[in-house]
């Protein structure tokens, strides 16, 4: 393999604990002119000089695997290159305004939110986005409240469903059930897609809302989407979108135009703004015209040249203590408008040919097709998760593992518009190696990383979870 | 560059994803292998939703860009912000930004993958570990949203352990919208009801509360500072009155004030959320929500959890765990539907509260104590105002009272470019926190001018 990691290879070289360096204890009431009894009598924590801080996090960096570091295949989650350029725009002093300030002395920052509003809108074929959610999680959350309060206020309330298809994400399910839904699972058809029988017997007058991912998460698009929404519409219900998988449609189709009334957009995902190890990210969500009066509260709106916050009529209330993940959105927005029209249509275009092209390269079954974005190969006998770890001795991050579950030993696989021929070649190489290898070999992977097989049995049932709970008290 | 290559497709001038490294000669090789002649054939979409407008949207070059939104952001007015209730920033030291934008942090995925995101899931531990070091508390997850969505979580925490068969969630009047407005709709689906217990000059009325609290509460939420800025002297005591009618006892902070402050435990606080005001500038409202509560609700922490582990080389390990927690695993029955956090937000609070160390911290929190008691005294000197409105200790920021209206004061103060929250008919909040002593005269002169 071409890829080096000889870095990760510092065997029993490891970063000690901030607190086991350098923590000390101190008394806060000392100098507090406060009473004692509202003070704390000590606090210890760490102390670290800014040269030992510097090296500390440095050497965490060098432990850790990002999109600039190599290929990151991860199926659903579609991991590409962030321009770095976002991120100085979103640094812009003006943008660090607080919430709480009058409309009137903030027109930049709502002119950029109403012109993201208005950008998301047309790509999704939605007649109104709020940026309010703070993650694509929140989205769906956000979503299916829209439809609550839409069948609540045309005294349609006694519809207490949602149908989740059984290869959607869990957060769909969760999602719906912290809404106070029933979920009721869908098993997919043969092909990997919705099944229109059994859509239809789960259909009633119970049925609030169907939430799908199209493509769904097999990479299929469903062709049938337009019957699905014809099915959905006639018991009354509504069609959400989950725009996990936006990224292969982009400037092909539109969810507006497949029939879905409302959908979230993984801005961190479709636009490349860092998904931060885990956020933040943020989850507008769009909605067709007879939604726009029930969406959070405030909306932004231009009202006579001026940008303004307004509440709809019928607003679900808020998701977000203020308007959400603000600094993501901004890079959001930047990254549309480096791309525009032919860049984003280009973009899909290139990760559906890669996904397939990928498909192609490897050795192993991969079901189903023909495929958008993604695909899920399977590892057959061998143990996906094993062929996933051996695939970090060969330099590149694995693909999502063992699910969905309709493929067994699922290795759901999403290139991305961002890699070459070249590196596919590689990632293609680094799939049939590990598939090639013997099963002790498989089993004793990964020998090149920072840390190798992790004791996740000993973790759950022994959790330590703070300097606390070790045993050295921190040391490293 | 290797001979014949057609050069990469990064030039601004060109067509198509700037991201995209395919030169066109390789796309054409590729789609002989996919075995398509045109890169519109691999889209399996029937021609009856095929969308073939446009966005209408430019693509435009990064330098344009940047002047476009340098010119957008330029219309924000040039306001002093005296702004806080809550969310509020203090100086961002140069080397958590520089640090945190390390790509290896800012461009991973959640840390699935554990051994090769050891570094981010360290980093993650000693969050929790600080979260655990402030409030006393063993168990503090990786990350909420915000201090709003946090409270949503402990409410339907509350509601998933309740001993009781109570359905009501009691929270302070005086409390920030927004975390209203976002409890509401969080405990909406588990058929709880919130309301609001009466204030006495700025801390809980305890006498009041007493009357409305009975077994039918399964969460009573306060906060330390209080949204007004004041400390809540009563800590223990509404501790005491949840613990006899077994509510759970939710505590709303933020972790520069309790380095100085009662450590929640020690109080008898079940939860502790909050917003963090470490490691990010006002932005907007973006924010770091805190989660951290006794051991007994491990099991029912919302979202994501580090903990500690070996590798089968004997070595420190980190990796996600109590995953059978979280919606990939269980789905409708998970203890939340969070999934994407405030992780690289956490990332840069452990480190700004790392670079503050101990005395750091307590410094950062005293200051703001003696700079609230210090203005209060200032303004209290202008004709017009009355300061503070609550005869109590302040962290940060304190209300004014004026004699004129509070909105047209508010506006006035605007044009005068100081932004300040109004909180009442005649109050004002002002959030004085490392603010300079010339920066304060020039808020008491514009006072002067319009307080009565």
């Amino acid at each position: 393999m071409t890829y080096d990691q000889a870095r990760f290879t510092g065997d029993g070289v490891y970063e000690p604990l901030l607190s086991a360096k350098t923590s000390r204890t101190v008394d806060p009431g000392a100098d507090s002119d406060l009473p004692e009894e509202l003070t704390r009598d000590e606090l210890t924590f760490p102390s670290p000089s800014e040269p030992e801080l510097a090296r500390h996090y440095t050497r965490l960096s060098e432990m850790n695997y990002g999109v600039t570091t190599g290929p990151y295949p991860l199926g659903s989650c579609t991991m590409k290159y962030n321009p770095p350029f976002t991120e100085d725009v979103a640094a812009h002093e003006a943008a660090a305004v607080h919430p709480d300030r009058s409309t009137r002395s903030t027109q930049g920052v709502l002119e950029l939110q109403h012109r993201l509003q208005d950008y998301l809108g047309r790509i999704g074929g939605m007649d109104a986005v709020t940026l309010q959610p703070p993650a694509g999680a929140a989205g769906e959350f956000t979503g299916i409240r829209l439809a609550q309060a839409y069948h609540e206020h045309n005294d349609e309330g006694h519809r207490d469903e949602v149908i989740v298809p059984e290869s959607a994400h869990g957060t769909n399910f969760a999602s719906a059930a912290l809404a106070g839904y029933d979920v009721v699972s869908l098993p997919s058809g043969e092909d990997g897609r919705v099944d229109l029988d059994a859509l239809e017997a789960a259909l009633s007058e119970e049925t609030a809302a169907l939430m799908l991912t199209n493509p769904n998460t097999l990479g299929l698009f469903e062709r049938d989407i337009e019957r699905v929404a014809e099915l959905v519409h006639d018991v009354g219900g509504l069609l959400y979108y989950d725009g996990a998988n936006l990224n292969a449609l982009l400037g092909r189709a539109r969810p507006g135009d497949m029939g879905f009334d409302v959908m979230h957009y993984n801005v961190h995902k479709t636009f490349a703004t860092p998904h931060g190890g885990g956020g933040p990210g943020a989850g507008p969500v769009g909605v067709v015209e007879e939604l726009r009066e029930f969406l959070p509260r405030p909306h932004v709106r231009r009202v006579d040249g001026e940008y303004d916050l307004v509440d709809p009529a019928h607003s679900i209330g808020k998701v977000h203590g203020y308007q959400g993940n603000w600094l993501v959105l901004v890079k959001a927005y930047a990254y549309i408008a480096r791309l525009g029209d032919e860049g984003l249509a280009d973009a899909s275009a290139k990760a559906v040919l890669n996904a397939n092209y990928l498909a192609e390269q490897i050795d192993c079954e991969v079901p189903f097709g023909p495929f958008h974005h993604e695909f899920v190969a399977s590892a057959g006998d061998r143990d996906a998760a094993n062929v996933a770890r051996r695939m970090l001795d060969y330099g590149v991050h694995p693909p999502t593992t063992k699910w969905p579950e309709i493929v067994s030993e699922a290795l759901m696989t999403e290139p991305t518009e961002v890699e070459s021929r070249r590196t596919l070649d590689q990632l293609a190489d680094a799939f049939d190696r590990s598939l090639g290898d013997d099963e002790a070999t498989l089993a004793d992977a990964p020998t090149r990383t920072a840390a190798r097989r992790i004791d996740q049995t000993s973790a759950a049932r022994n959790p330590r979870l703070a300097w606390h709970d070790l045993d050295e008290g921190g040391g490293g | 560059m290797r001979r014949g290559r057609t050069p990469p497709r990064h030039r601004e001038t060109e067509a198509g994803s700037p991201f995209a490294p395919h030169t066109a000669a390789e796309t054409a090789a590729m789609l002989d292998v996919v075995g398509v002649d045109d890169e519109a054939d691999l889209f399996d979409i029937p021609g009856s939703v095929r969308f073939d407008g446009s966005f209408d949207i430019p693509a435009r070059s990064e330098a344009a860009i940047r002047a476009e939104i340098d010119t957008m952001l330029g219309r924000n007015d040039d306001l002093v912000e005296l702004l806080g209730r809550g969310h509020h920033a203090h100086y961002v030291p140069s080397v958590v930004a520089h640090l945190s934008d390390r790509s290896e942090f800012l461009t991973s995925y959640t840390q699935y993958q554990p051994e090769v995101a050891q570094g981010f899931l360290q980093a993650l531990f000693e969050y929790q570990s600080m979260l655990v070091e402030l409030t006393g508390l063993p168990v503090a997850n990786c990350s909420m949203y915000d201090a709003a969505t946090a409270l949503g979580e402990a409410a339907t925490l509350a509601s998933r352990v309740r001993q009781t068969t109570g359905t009501r969630v009691l929270v302070p009047e005086h409390l920030q919208e927004g975390r209203r407005a976002v409890l509401e709709n969080y405990v909406r689906g588990q058929d709880l009801t919130v309301e609001s217990y009466p204030m006495a000059d700025g801390n809980a009325d305890l006498d009041a509360l007493a009357e409305q609290v009975d077994e039918e509460v399964v969460l009573l939420y306060a906060e330390n500072p209080t949204v007004r800025g004041c400390i809540e002297e009563s800590l223990a005591d509404l501790g005491t009155l949840a613990d006899e009618h077994e509510a759970l006892f939710t505590l709303g902070s933020d972790p520069v004030a309790l380095a100085l402050l009662e450590p929640p435990a020690a109080v008898g606080a079940d939860i502790v959320v909050g917003d963090c005001s470490l490691g990010l500038p006002t932005a907007y409202g973006m924010g770091l929500g805190l989660f951290a509560c006794r051991e007994e609700f491990l099991r029912q922490v919302p979202g994501r959890l580090v903990g500690a582990s070996e590798d089968d080389a004997g070595r420190r390990a980190y990796t996600l765990t109590l995953q059978t927690r979280e919606q990939h695993i269980r789905r409708e029955r998970a203890t939340s539907n969070i999934c994407t956090n405030q992780a690289w937000v956490a990332l840069r609070a452990a480190m700004h509260a790392a670079w503050l160390g101990p005395d750091g911290l307590v410094d950062l929190a005293e200051s703001g104590v003696r700079r609230a008691r210090s203005a209060a005294a200032r303004l209290d000197e202008v004709a017009g105002v009355t300061a503070p409105v609550h005869d109590r200790h302040h962290v940060g920021e304190f209300c004014v009272r004026t004699e004129r209206a509070a909105d047209a004061v508010a506006a006035d103060l605007e044009a005068a470019g100081y932004a300040v929250h109004v909180v009442g008919e005649h109050d004002l909040q002002l959030r004085v926190a490392g603010l300079p002593d010339d920066v304060l005269d020039g808020v008491a002169e514009a006072l002067a001018e319009v307080a009565r």
